[in-house]
């Protein structure tokens, strides 16, 4: 029997103010699947991963996190704010802006969601906390306040933070575009162990040597249409299309 | 007897006003903040229904003079029926002016809130009341502790206006001796320095504040 997807989109189609960002979009993402969205500026990369936890409303198709639908109860009625809460949490998400609370300390922003969300003790969500730190080299940074660290301190704070929720998957929209270039190695680095202890992930980046290093997947998009879907040395060495072909030429060089 | 004396020794009348004055600052301080942060709560997310009123509200009391407020409570509500007690009704007068006022410096500070933070917590799961309680309204507190301090200040002046509704205040003590005893220049420096006294308590505690936020690299605003 096949295992029930991490993720499955079908037939995802989301439009802003009448104009169409994604359409038809189809896909699934297995556990322990690492899954790349390459595509230019404005193909509609964020809407897609922001449609998966529904920080965006999908105008069309159903999305399924192992299995349960998400925005959509069971009776047809959209979720309640409760249950849609509930599914979010399965989802851990990784912004390009880091978004990490600036009141907080790192300990404390990566403990808030399992104290406050999930009920842990404060012990029981420091002692995850402090193995997460540890995890993506922050411990020792635990009482310090996010304006005292670099960009990508922030994003490996930002990761452990996600990570607190114990989600099923964890999606990653750009988290390196923000970093200055001597940054981005820190974080890619952290990513790639977590593809190594077989996380689930969707990763939007724009770090071509990296998604071809740790996909299982890419998936190319085009004005919100998947246009090649493919194994990453498939992707890279062989692009079906010409569209691809031009979008490896302007980006690879920069690599 | 000299008129410090005469003071001197109706100092229990000052202690008394002090007190009131005290009780009457904190526990409207304490609900029209609490007030305001429920008004900028409400004014979350997908409420629109009531946007208008609460801007109506808002807009409304900050075009209000206090004075005439606790006059209109006191003295007005009661050819409607509705009779208070000198102290209840102006710890309402004091807590929705002051409430307003709250309501739109916390609010001003919110439209320019950082949306990310926002979606990092409902990403995480986070209610909406959680996520106002525990990312918003603490960093709306830092940001805008400067502007809160200044209302408190303001707060803390407008209780001496209640001496017109009868409220046995500070105020009210020193207006008391100076016509009994006609030293209404003592008596009224004696009440500047009580007055001084919660304004330096107030200003270490937005000092207090202040240290809190700026270990986080929370600018006054
Ligand atoms: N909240 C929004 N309101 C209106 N238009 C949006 C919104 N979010 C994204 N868009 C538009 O949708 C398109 C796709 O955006 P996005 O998903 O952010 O692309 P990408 O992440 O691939 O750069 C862009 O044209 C963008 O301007
Ligand atoms: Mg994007």
């Amino acid at each position: 029997m096949p295992e029930t997807a991490a993720v499955s989109i079908r037939n995802l189609s989301k439009s802003f103010d009448g104009t169409e960002v994604l359409r038809d979009v189809s896909l699934e993402v297995q556990p322990g699947e690492v899954v790349s969205i390459l595509g230019s500026s404005g193909s509609g990369k964020s809407t897609l991963l922001r449609c998966i936890n529904w920080l965006e409303q999908p105008d069309r198709g159903d999305i399924r996190i192992a299995g349960d639908r998400i925005g959509v109860s069971d009776t047809g009625k959209p979720m309640s704010r409760r249950e849609l809460a509930g599914m979010r949490a399965r989802l851990g998400m990784v912004f390009q802006g880091f978004n990490l609370w600036p009141h907080l300390s790192v300990l404390r922003n990566v403990t808030e969601a399992p104290i406050h969300v999930q009920g842990l003790s404060k012990a029981e969500a420091d002692e995850r906390a402090m193995a997460l730190l540890e995890k993506v080299g922050m411990a020792d940074k635990r009482e310090q306040y996010p304006y005292t660290l670099s960009g990508g301190q922030k994003q490996r704070v930002a990761i452990a933070r996600a990570l607190a929720m114990q989600p099923k998957v964890m999606l990653f929209d750009e988290p390196t575009s923000a970093l200055d270039p001597e940054l981005v190695g820190e974080v890619l680095g952290v990513i790639k162990d977590l593809s190594k202890e077989g996380y689930t992930m969707v990763l939007v980046t724009h770090e071509m040597e990296f998604a071809r290093a740790v996909s299982d997947q890419v998936v190319f998009l085009d004005k919100g249409i998947i246009i090649e879907k493919s194994h990453p040395s498939e992707f890279f060495e062989n692009p079906k299309t010409d569209r691809v072909r031009r979008f490896l030429e302007l980006e690879a060089p920069a690599v | 007897m000299s008129n410090w004396d005469i003071l001197w020794s109706s100092y229990d009348v000052f202690l008394s006003g002090f007190y009131n004055t005290l009780k009457l600052f904190g526990l409207s301080a304490v609900l029209a903040f609490l007030m305001g942060s429920a008004m900028v709560f409400l004014l979350e997310g997908s409420r629109p229904r009531l946007k208008v009123p609460l801007r109506i509200f808002i807009d409304g009391m900050r075009m209000l003079p206090f004075l005439i407020l606790a006059y209109l409570l006191y003295y007005g509500l009661p050819s409607a029926g509705i009779r208070m007690s000198a102290w209840t009704a102006g710890i309402i007068a004091l807590v929705i002016y002051h409430g307003a006022y709250f309501a739109e410096i916390l609010r001003g500070c919110r439209s320019t809130f950082a949306q990310g933070q926002v979606e990092a917590a409902i990403a995480q799961g986070f209610s909406q009341p959680k996520m106002f309680m525990r990312i918003i309204l603490p960093q709306l507190i830092l940001k805008t502790r400067g502007l809160l301090g200044n209302q408190l200040i303001i707060l803390l002046k407008d209780t001496a206006f209640l001496v017109i509704i009868t409220v046995r205040e500070l105020t009210a003590a020193a207006s008391s001796l100076s016509s009994t005893y006609f030293i209404p220049m003592e008596a009224f420096i004696v009440v500047i320095g009580f007055y001084w006294l919660i304004s330096i308590g107030l200003e270490l505690f937005i000092k207090m504040i202040g240290r809190f936020g700026a270990k986080r690299g929370f600018e006054n605003a």
